[in-house]
């Protein structure tokens, strides 16, 4: 049982308790709970990996060979199965905050289930397009 | 009588427990129902909240097998769940005892979105004239029937993990009052609404879309208060 | 997430759509024609369009980045909000630095 207290306030909100937690596992496997789970563990992902993204880059400035060695390194497969990873982490990222862009500032459509499947399989194909590119 | 269900609830306040009983299985029998025989002939202490039984009040919502719900129009047969089901307090909210949660946290956050009728005109001005069709009318029409049961409330992970966070119910009622053309309030109303967790912490799970119990879409009334908010912060009203 | 920052997440967001879409053509077409270290140095450096393409994409990037940061963190840690805002700076900070220089590296180079 887990107790917070949080109120910049004062007034009004007491305080918040998550003992009842548990009983409300269930109703979140929805199609759309993922999308947004999805959306946010893939940005995660990809804040992880943004500064060796960088750090990758600046190897130029010791050499191109250091670069050189660097992208040689990048033909082994498991290297290459991580890259179309992260492509499909951006794909899905992206195609993830469309649907937020989308709710948040277009009219409201109710067609959002599909379009949240529609957008994990454009991810998909997006990383297999390129899997089928490098390898 | 010809079969009974098994149902778990919980028992006591913040700390408790979930305590079994066996309840007999009636045709076209509510959780309310089942909740209340339970009380009448083997529970007499248990603590519930109810008032109409016919889905108007929104005083008797529960989590009835992991969901929040509203007690009195669901069936038993369609939430059973092989012959089983639980009954909890709505979460995110306090408990008081067993079945009732205590409902303060949810009517300060109304409160705090200015969730009240702020008039713009006396009683000596002549009645306000709102045309049915017009934009701003339909847009309040489409959110006023909540009812205020806080289903939305304990279904919202947003709710869960921000504790400043006003919530679905109360930023739906704010803009049906900022669509309120009588109302004289919206300045303070907007602002309050785009403060501290205000409706630009809503992740847009459309939890409370989907449980919403009258149907109504929360998710759509935030996402319009965000872009009133964004064009007045753009405009540097904000 | 305070509006301000609701406001830069978003419109750093919408920057960003068409600049992956870019980043994204230019891995394929790189990858696909398996260009050299050598071969992609050539074409980046002294490009003033990419230096400028790259620069803005960084920009965005830690900005989006940081802020998103932020909010996994209030929700997920429990932290309090002035320690939220202080590790988004760093991150913020950290990935304008560091995105920077890697593109100074192969723009400059």
């Amino acid at each position: 049982m887990t107790e917070r207290h949080k109120n910049p306030d004062g007034a009004g909100r007491t305080s918040f308790i998550r003992a009842t937690r548990s009983q409300t596992a269930g109703y979140q496997r929805d199609a759309l709970w993922l999308a947004a789970i999805v959306h946010r563990l893939s940005g995660v992902a990809l804040a992880v990996f943004l500064p060796f993204h960088f750090l990758f880059l600046g190897l130029a400035l010791q050499s191109e060979g250091r670069l050189q060695t660097a992208v040689n390194w990048t033909g082994n497969p498991l290297v290459k199965f991580a890259e179309m990873g992260l492509v499909f982490l951006l794909t899905l990222h992206l195609l993830g905050g469309l649907r937020v862009l989308v709710i948040e500032n277009l009219a409201w459509h109710d067609s959002q289930k599909t379009a949240a499947t529609l957008a994990v399989l454009g991810a998909a194909s997006v990383a297999l397009f390129y899997l089928a590119q490098i390898v | 009588m010809n079969s009974s269900i098994k149902v778990t609830i919980w028992r006591g306040a913040q700390i408790g427990s979930y305590q079994s009983y066996d309840v007999p299985q009636r045709d076209n029998q509510t959780v309310l129902d089942l909740v209340s025989w339970l009380q009448r002939h083997v529970v007499p202490d248990l603590a519930y909240r109810f008032s109409c039984r016919v889905g108007v009040c929104g005083s008797c919502a529960m989590t009835v097998n992991g969901r929040p719900r509203w007690t009195c129009r669901t069936h038993v047969s369609k939430v059973v769940k092989d012959g089983t089901l639980k009954i909890g307090p709505l979460a995110n909210l306090p408990v008081i005892k067993d079945l009732a949660a205590d409902m303060s946290p949810f009517f300060d956050q109304w409160h705090r979105a200015k969730g009240s009728f702020v008039p713009s005109a006396g009683r000596h001005d002549p009645m306000a004239r709102v045309k049915p069709g017009s934009p701003r009318r339909q847009a309040a029409d489409e959110a006023i029937e909540c009812i205020n049961c806080g289903v939305c409330y304990a279904a919202c992970d947003s709710v869960r993990w921000n504790a400043d966070y006003l919530g679905p119910a109360a930023l739906n009622r704010a803009w049906t009052l900022i669509n309120d053309e009588r109302d004289g309030g919206n300045d303070a109303r907007l602002k309050a609404v785009s403060g501290l967790g205000g409706c630009q912490a809503c992740h847009s799970h459309q939890t409370c879309e989907q449980l919403c119990p009258k149907a109504l879409n929360p998710a759509k009334s935030i996402a319009g208060l965000k872009r009133r908010a964004l064009s007045a912060f753009l405009k540097g009203a904000l | 997430m305070t509006l301000r920052l609701y406001v830069w997440q978003r419109l750093s967001a919408v920057l960003m759509v068409p600049l992956i879409g870019v980043h994204l053509a230019t891995i394929f077409y790189a990858s696909g024609a398996q260009l050299s270290a050598a071969a992609i140095l050539a074409r980046t450096s002294g490009s003033v369009f990419w230096g400028g393409f790259y620069s803005l994409f960084v920009c965005a990037a830690a900005i989006h980045g940081a802020i998103g940061l932020r909010s996994v963190l209030a929700d997920w840690s429990g932290l309090n909000p002035r320690r939220a805002d202080q590790i988004m700076w760093l991150f913020g900070m950290t990935l304008l630095v560091l995105g920077l220089r890697g593109v100074a590296a192969v723009v400059v180079a």
